[in-house]
């Protein structure tokens, strides 16, 4: 993608806000790719995970909460396992899902599951899902 | 030895099958469980937010279940259950602050949590509780004929600091087949994530993991999948329905649990095995083998 950065995108309140949620200092990242290169969720991304660190570094708060990349992301923690600079990607596509969801924004609607579906899935799917996609 | 036992939503539905024959394998191997009195849901997933102690309270909680039954252990066969129960009780024991304010909100509870129970797999209790010699003495049925990828997914062994075999390449799986008299293939995917949660509102990108995954496991020689988690063993097993709609050439593959496996070695019949919850139904090769 080509992004513009102006001084309007350093906002450092939601750089702030996401370091905090996550508890990850954003800077140590120096876009290696290797979170990106074993993500199993990668090629139904529309920005990949070193890319939305390195927009959470800039403060490209739109770009971030409006983006697919982090609904699509199962917190299987390969990447987390693998950054070199200890990076924990997974708590910063966390926060960024916490900060749409504590506005309220859902990402899953109880009501929108077809009762079929309901009535075969194991608890375990429908309360984890209903945890990472609704507030 | 006796052992406090939290068994989690899904083993008491979709997934008897992982509990019965976890539990038959572990009485057989001289090990009494006890099942938590009034234990509630973990959550089923660790809450990675740095500000958030509410959603810890409901795993911690059962720690106050375990010292009321007078354990300092807490075994789980899940691996989402281990997962959320053993890193919320690190993050209580880390943070003195955040363990005295979920205590705090747990006002109504008898006792306070101090941080001092374990969380085990049941895994780990076999490999270094019991011993890999005491169960391979125990085998009367080894499992001929089954060549087994050993699925591991993503919560058993990730993060590093919970994980009790390597984060990369664990072999715990491996161990415990060959132990039971079944070939572990060298397996790719062992690894690669299913999708997870993703299978309530995505199933579609579930059936791409499963064909990748299952596809590696044919490929590198296997005739059957093992797994310690529930939500895989949906999302391997079950969805190889909506698998065959997307990717007409998969070619189904039975899953079962680690615990089913070491239940039809220790001798367990089909009663502990309960292969009707199967989708793709494990019989016809576990038979061909003389195992059932
Ligand atoms: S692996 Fe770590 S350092 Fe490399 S791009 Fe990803 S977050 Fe940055
Ligand atoms: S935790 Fe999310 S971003 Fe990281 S590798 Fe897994 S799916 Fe990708």
């Amino acid at each position: 993608m080509t992004a513009h950065i102006t001084r309007h995108h350093l906002r450092t309140a939601f750089v702030t806000k996401v370091q905090r949620l996550a508890g990850q200092n954003l800077m140590a990242c120096y876009q290696c790719g290797k979170c990106s290169a074993g993500c199993p969720m990668a090629s139904y991304m529309d920005i990949l995970p070193n890319q939305i660190i390195r927009l959470a570094q800039l403060g490209f708060e739109e770009e971030l909460l409006n983006s697919k990349a982090i609904w699509m992301c199962a917190s299987c923690l390969a990447c987390n396992t693998r950054c070199p600079k200890g990076v924990r990607i997974a708590e910063v596509i966390e926060a960024l899902r916490q900060i749409e969801l504590r506005a309220r924004h859902e990402h899953l609607k109880v009501e929108d599951i077809p009762p079929e579906v309901l009535s075969k899935i194991p608890p375990i799917a429908l309360i984890s899902s209903l945890r990472k996609f609704t507030s | 030895m006796k052992l406090s036992y939290y068994p989690g939503c899904t083993m008491k539905n979709h997934a008897r099958n992982f509990e019965e024959s976890t539990l038959f394998s572990l009485q057989e191997l001289g090990v009494e469980v006890e099942e938590l009195k009034r234990w509630n849901c973990c959550g089923t997933v660790y809450s990675l937010s740095a500000d958030e102690v509410m959603h810890q309270v409901a795993p911690v909680r059962n720690m106050i279940r375990a010292k009321e039954a007078g354990a300092d252990q807490l075994m789980t066969a899940c691996s989402m259950c281990y997962n959320t129960l053993k890193r919320a009780n690190a993050r209580a024991r880390a943070n003195p602050e955040q363990l005295s304010r979920m205590n705090a909100f747990m006002y109504d509870e008898p006792i306070d949590y101090q941080g001092d129970v374990e969380v085990v797999h049941a895994l780990e209790v076999v490999r270094d509780q019991i011993g890999f010699d005491a169960v391979k003495k125990k085998v009367v049925k080894p499992l001929k004929g089954l060549k087994v990828a050993c699925y591991y997914g993503c919560l058993l062994v990730r993060p590093r600091e919970i994980a009790f075999d390597d984060s990369e390449n664990p072999t715990v799986l491996e161990k415990l087949v060959a132990v039971l008299g079944g070939t572990p293939v060298e397996f790719s995917h062992k690894m690669e994530c299913c999708g997870a949660y993703q299978t309530v509102d995505k199933p579609e990108i579930v059936a791409d993991k499963t064909y990748q995954i299952l596809t590696a496991a044919r490929e590198q020689g296997a005739n059957i999948v093992a797994v310690s988690c529930p939500l895989c063993a949906f999302n391997l097993d079950h969805r190889q329905e909506v698998t065959l709609q997307i990717h007409p050439d998969l070619h189904t593959m039975p899953i079962v649990y680690f615990s089913q496996l070491m239940a039809i070695a220790l001798g367990g019949d089909e009663s502990v095995l309960r292969l009707d919850l199967h989708h793709t139904p494990p019989g016809p090769l576990l038979t061909e083998s003389g195992l059932l």
